[in-house]
């Protein structure tokens, strides 16, 4: 008994301590399963021999009670251990069922959290008593997992609290605070300090009570079993109303509300057999193991500093200055000034600055009005917040981040500006979603101190920042970065420099696909109720629209600006013959957000205070995308037939975009209208006249249209990583889901590869290539993965 | 193969299927047993010679339960070798009855069958008898489960049925059934119900109303609009993802109303008709059945029909009078559409959007109904078909003799 100390106390009760050698947890490993196995033993045999003993208490030795399963063990269980799986799962469950049937009162005392597997063991105890701590949890979270309480866990909450709160908990992976658990029946008893917690499990023992509910004859599941009328009425919908969240892609939710309805229906003993049999489908399955490694083994790798320089001091920033007070710079000062940096928010105005302010004054406000905050700390937040117009008032600043428009000249402007009152330390970064970081950082005569910390819109919503590591920028500016980004709460990726970096040319990707697929005629309700089903939380079209097909439109003027200087035959007219010089209307950043899809910021294009307008004159009888014919512009009329073809998207992509942005006038939302029409009051419509990009073309089945949505950004991301824009699993990943909210339970754009199968993955994107084009051909690097995972099979 | 013959057909009268209408107090065993007794009467039966009573019924539980056909028998004092079965096809349970009635008759291994249906949706609600489809989580993400009037409102959607055309539709049936009621056209088969001392309870289908019209439907609200809402248009949208979005045009007055009712027809082979000095009406030419997606589910009829009309030998054109469940409206402008039937021939009487559908009866009612009309016009050819719950379709093609 390794992993649990025994001891008889007081000559009263058994006492098994939880204390796993050589780990900071106790985990529900082979080892504590042996260990659990043997106490039983143990405790029968002393039971017998020594009648005065009260009963058993459990408790732990680790800060936290419990842990949960072994995740580690749990990747490498593959369909073909199902059987060994489902009896390792019997053989525990058997033991804790023994355990709640000696005879003899069992107490667990708790002065940590106890999750999944470890609330399980709790559950098996006639007695649970917690401290009551803050921070403390109580929970089953499998289910974020793409997994289920699989050791009685839904049984058990079911036979406690009913068919309806146990499937919403354990769906939603709630964890509870001591209070909340007592109210669902988890635990029996709070204590307030750690002291009472073990004179009340002895004295819990005295009552001799040893019998679960579920095993008393007489008990009756709260709100009733699936054949009472209000349960059945419940059970038609509930899988809809889950679906409506899941889209089908999550197996373990669909699994916990098959379980809890099933069990509610079955003897005890038959339920929990039930239980354990989907827990071996969830666990042998590939869902799960995509989400234990983004959500588990990927964030950790983010939360221990994986791509942070090791051997960098922490950096805590203390004195921020932000460029630029528009809908990024607020932003930004909010998430700061809320963390408790100062920060000053400068722009060309005081009066601008302030509104930018406004924001967090805003944001305060509501978080008073819900009572989250006392007006004290509110104001406190809000005064740390100084707006000016001023660059001197940066003196004294250990970061500054530069969030005005994007454009080259301006940010080199803003750049030298505030350098002008910087110390030797000051650690410059731009908040480009596009520009190159090492081309920006030429306008700092300290590039090793310049990087990119790229937000995403609303800053005061989405999880994610990028960091991206210039050419030339030191490990000092990237553990700046990183530090500070987890001083803000969020969750940061660090990458390398190229144009879009990562999120943004892999999320370009998305939606290229779907005007790609668009131009070839797809209808577009298919094209977006595909990659809504798939998971994108908004389809390529409503992203597009959210994010202003202005900014695609620019972007690829610059990709196609930067191929023809490559090739050396730019005119010098060029950049104006594009009429967007200075005139920035707009802020850079995504309005995507993972888990609140429809709750965009709709920045782009709202800002017309700095411009005149975007001044496009197009020709638009051409019909092909790639052609750009500007009409004031005869030098890239001549250029045009060598070269400026975007290398990133489709011909029929750009058609699409073209024509809705010169041809149709239709911008995106923040225009009026785009791929959708956005009638008041109403939910947006699909634009009728899109009518006018279907044709009788070849039918695209809805497999194809789902692969080309979805591969195409593995793919890139693919290319990322072999570029070394991207240099880590955990970054690629996690990028990927908070990012642009690609799909949780795929795991991200590179796990993706691995629920697909390597090899099949290869294959496909084969097909794909000489069906559509070379986007979808396949990088060298997903040759090495096929290989690396043909070879462990046959290993295997 | 025996040919199989039509002998009789009555039914009883639809009340409204609430508290408030006029067959809620009647037994769903006594709406049956009654009319057993009745038709044993108006054809001077020997109920010995019967060899299985085949009936209808879609939520066989509670008071429907048990094998009500065998229950109804013995209550109606019909001799003991009569035997019983019920059966579930949902919608179509009654013509199913029906069809297999003939089937066993065909086969030469029985020679005088009743078929029929019963359903008191008044006492024994829809999904009273729960099942994996629905109350089955697996089983109900597995197939993809939405209620029916989802799938009817996205027919309607993918075939571009505006609410005006489907409320048109609607009126348009209780126009016809409101005249047919006054012309009497429905007396050769509508027994009244009567108490047990013969007391009358209801002489005529309760729900037409005559003075409906486009105007009057207008006000009624989409009645799954709120279902669709909460997640079962997006399970459609996944296997219809063309679709932007699900217009909710169906409601109480273009949709099949909740009706208690039952019906029974006697089938039977040449030789059992000459024994018991019967008088065969019609000729049961073909049967068929088919299954569609269970998600759009109302979708069979027309690929039914086809599939009886193949069986036959015959067209479409060669149909002189059709009548189709009046499940939804949509159902039977897609079937019309499908088939390319004109509007003259289909339903000239009416349908359930006037005078309900009680599940486990109306295949058999509307046969019936179809076989009276024959025989006023002087008309040779019917079909009758039924758009059915999961999916399926069913077809029946009778020819007067």
């Amino acid at each position: 008994m390794r992993s649990i100390r025994y001891a008889i106390e007081s000559g009263r009760a058994i006492v098994l301590t939880l204390d796993a050698p050589a780990s900071s947890v106790n985990l529900m490993n082979a080892g504590f399963r042996t260990d659990l196995h043997e106490a039983l033993a143990a405790i029968r045999r002393d039971l017998q021999a020594h009648p005065e003993l009260q009963g058993v208490i459990i408790t732990s030795a680790k800060s936290t009670f419990f842990a949960g399963a072994d995740l580690k063990a749990l990747l490498g269980v593959g369909p073909l251990d199902a059987a060994d799986f489902f009896r390792e799962v019997e053989a525990m469950k058997a033991d804790l069922r023994a355990l709640e049937r000696l005879g003899k009162p069992v107490v667990a005392a708790m002065s940590g959290s106890a999750l999944g597997g470890g609330l399980e063991v709790v559950l098996a105890c006639h007695h649970r008593i917690v401290v009551d701590r803050p921070g403390l949890e109580i929970g089953f979270p499998e289910a974020s997992l793409g997994l289920l309480p699989g050791a009685g866990g839904i049984v058990k909450t079911v036979r406690l609290k009913g068919i309806q709160a146990a499937v919403e908990t354990l769906t939603e992976s709630r964890r509870l605070t001591p209070k909340q658990a007592l109210e669902m029946g988890w635990v029996t008893q709070i204590v307030t300090h750690e002291d009472a917690l073990m004179p009340a499990a002895f004295a819990a023992l005295e009552g001799g009570h040893c019998t679960q509910p579920w095993d008393n004859p007489k008990h009756r599941i709260p709100g009733g079993g699936p054949t009472n009328p209000s349960v059945a009425a419940m059970l038609s919908v509930a899988p809809a109303m889950l679906l409506e969240k899941t889209r089908g892609n999550f197996p373990a939710q669909e699994a916990i509300l098959a379980v809890a309805v099933e069990s509610a229906g079955l003897d005890f003993d038959t339920a929990l057999r039930i239980e354990s049999r989907w827990l071996t489908r969830l666990a042998t399955g590939q869902v799960s193991k995509n989400m234990i490694t983004a959500f588990f083994f990927n964030l950790n790798d983010i939360k221990s500093d994986r791509s942070r320089p090791s051997a960098e001091a922490a950096r805590m920033t203390m004195k921020l200055g932000v460029l630029g007070a528009g809908m990024m710079g607020a932003g930004i000062a909010w998430a700061a000034a809320s963390r408790g940096i100062s920060v000053v928010l400068k722009d060309l105005t005081r009066e601008k600055a302030e509104q930018g302010k406004a924001l967090s004054a805003r944001l305060l406000a509501r978080r008073v009005e819900q009572g989250r905050i006392p007006p004290e700390k509110a104001q406190a937040t809000l005064q740390r917040i100084q707006a000016t117009a001023d660059a001197a008032d940066l003196r004294g600043c250990d970061l500054v981040i530069e969030a005005v428009f994007e454009d080259a000249a301006l940010k080199a402007q803003v750049t030298q500006e505030a350098l002008a009152f910087a110390n030797e330390e000051l650690i410059f970064a731009s908040n480009t979603s596009t520009l190159p970081i090492s081309e920006l950082a030429r306008a700092s005569h300290r590039p090793e101190n310049f990087i990119g910390i790229h937000f995403f819109s609303p800053v005061e919503k989405m999880p994610l920042v990028e960091i991206i590591r210039g050419r030339q920028t030191g490990d000092a500016a990237l553990a700046k970065a990183y530090d500070f980004v987890k001083q803000l709460g969020k969750t940061p990726i660090v990458v390398n420099d190229a144009r879009g970096f990562y999120t943004s040319r892999v999320f370009g990707s998305y939606v290229n696909e779907g005007m790609a697929l668009l131009g070839e005629g797809v209808l577009p309700a298919r094209i977006e109720n595909i990659a809504a089903q798939f998971g994108m939380p908004v389809g390529p079209l409503a992203v597009l629209d959210e994010v202003s097909l202005k900014l695609a439109d620019d972007v690829l003027h610059q990709e196609l600006d930067a191929i023809a200087d490559a090739a050396g035959n730019r005119g010098h007219d060029h950049r104006h013959g594009h009429g967007h010089g200075h005139d920035h209307s707009h802020e850079h950043g995504h309005g995507h957000g993972h888990g609140h899809g429809h709750d965009h910021a709709h920045e782009h294009g709202h800002e017309h205070d700095h411009g005149h307008g975007h001044d496009h004159a197009h020709e638009h009888d051409h019909g092909h995308g790639h052609d750009h014919g500007h009409r004031e512009d005869q030098g890239r009329r001549q250029g045009r037939r060598t070269a400026p073809r975007s290398q990133r998207m489709a011909e029929s992509a750009v058609y699409v975009l073209e024509k809705m942005a010169h041809g149709f006038k239709r911008m995106g939302r923040a225009y009026g209208g785009g791929f959708y029409d956005y009638p008041e009051g109403e939910p947006k419509r699909l634009w009728p006249g899109l009518v006018a990009f279907s044709r009788a073309a070849r039918p695209i089945s809805d497999t194809d249209i789902r692969d080309r949505l979805t591969m195409v950004q593995s793919i890139e991301t693919l290319r990322c990583l072999q570029e070394g824009v991207v240099r880590a699993e955990h970054d690629a990943n996690i990028g990927a889901i908070m990012g642009w909210g690609f799909p949780a339970w795929t795991g991200g754009t590179l796990q993706y590869v691995h629920h697909v199968g390597a090899p099949r993955f290869l294959a496909r994107c084969k097909a794909l290539q000489a069906q559509y084009g070379d986007r979808f051909a396949p990088p060298a690097i997903l040759h090495t993965l096929a290989e690396a995972e043909h070879d462990r099979a046959s290993a295997a | 193969m025996s040919e199989v013959f039509i002998y009789d057909a009555i039914r009883t009268p639809r009340g409204r299927g609430k508290s408030s209408g006029a067959l809620h107090e009647v037994k769903p065993i006594r709406l049956l047993s009654n009319l057993m007794r009745s038709l044993a009467e108006r054809t001077q039966l020997d109920t010995s010679r019967v060899d299985d009573v085949v009936i209808g019924c879609v939520s066989p539980v509670g008071e429907q339960g048990s094998v009500i056909a065998r229950t109804a028998a013995l209550a109606a004092g019909w001799d003991l070798r009569a035997a019983g079965v019920q059966i579930n096809r949902f919608c179509a349970s009654g013509l199913e009855a029906v069809n297999l009635a003939a089937q066993k008759v065909a086969s030469g291994w029985e020679d005088l069958v009743v078929a029929g249906g019963v359903e008191s949706m008044s006492r024994v609600p829809m999904g009273s008898d729960g099942g994996a489809w629905a109350h089955d989580p697996e089983i109900n993400v597995l197939t993809s489960f939405v209620p029916q009037g989802i799938g009817a409102d996205l027919v309607a959607t993918l075939d571009g049925y505006s609410r005006e055309d489907l409320d048109a539709f609607g009126a348009q049936s209780h126009c016809k059934a409101a005249q047919a009621q006054a012309a009497g056209y429905f007396h050769r088969s509508i027994i009244p119900v009567c108490d047990e001392l013969g007391l009358p309870i209801l002489d005529h289908d309760e729900t037409i109303r005559p003075e409906t019209s486009i105007q009057s439907l207008a006000s009624l609200k989409p009645s799954f609009e709120r279902l669709g809402a909460m997640g079962f248009d997006a399970i459609a949208l996944r296997k219809y993802p063309q679709v932007e979005r699900i217009a909710h045009v169906h409601h109480a007055g273009n949709s099949s109303g909740i009706v208690d009712g039952a019906a029974l027809m006697l089938l039977g082979n040449a030789q059992a008709a000459t024994t018991l000095g019967l008088e065969p009406r019609a000729r049961v030419v073909a049967t068929a059945l088919t299954g569609t997606d269970p998600t759009i589910m109302l979708t069979g009829p027309a690929p039914a029909s086809r599939k009886a009309l193949a069986r036959a030998g015959l067209e479409a054109n060669d149909i002189d009078l059709f009548e189709v469940n009046e499940a939804f409206a949509a159902v039977v402008l897609r079937f019309m559409s499908e088939l390319t039937i004109p509007a003259e021939k289909v339903n000239v009487n009416g349908g359930a959007i006037a005078m309900g559908h009680p599940l486990g009866a109306t295949g058999c009612i509307i046969l019936g109904t179809l076989l009276d009309e024959l025989e006023r016009r002087e008309l040779r050819r019917g079909l009758a078909t039924l758009c059915v719950g999961g999916g399926m379709g069913i077809a029946t093609i009778i020819e007067r003799v």
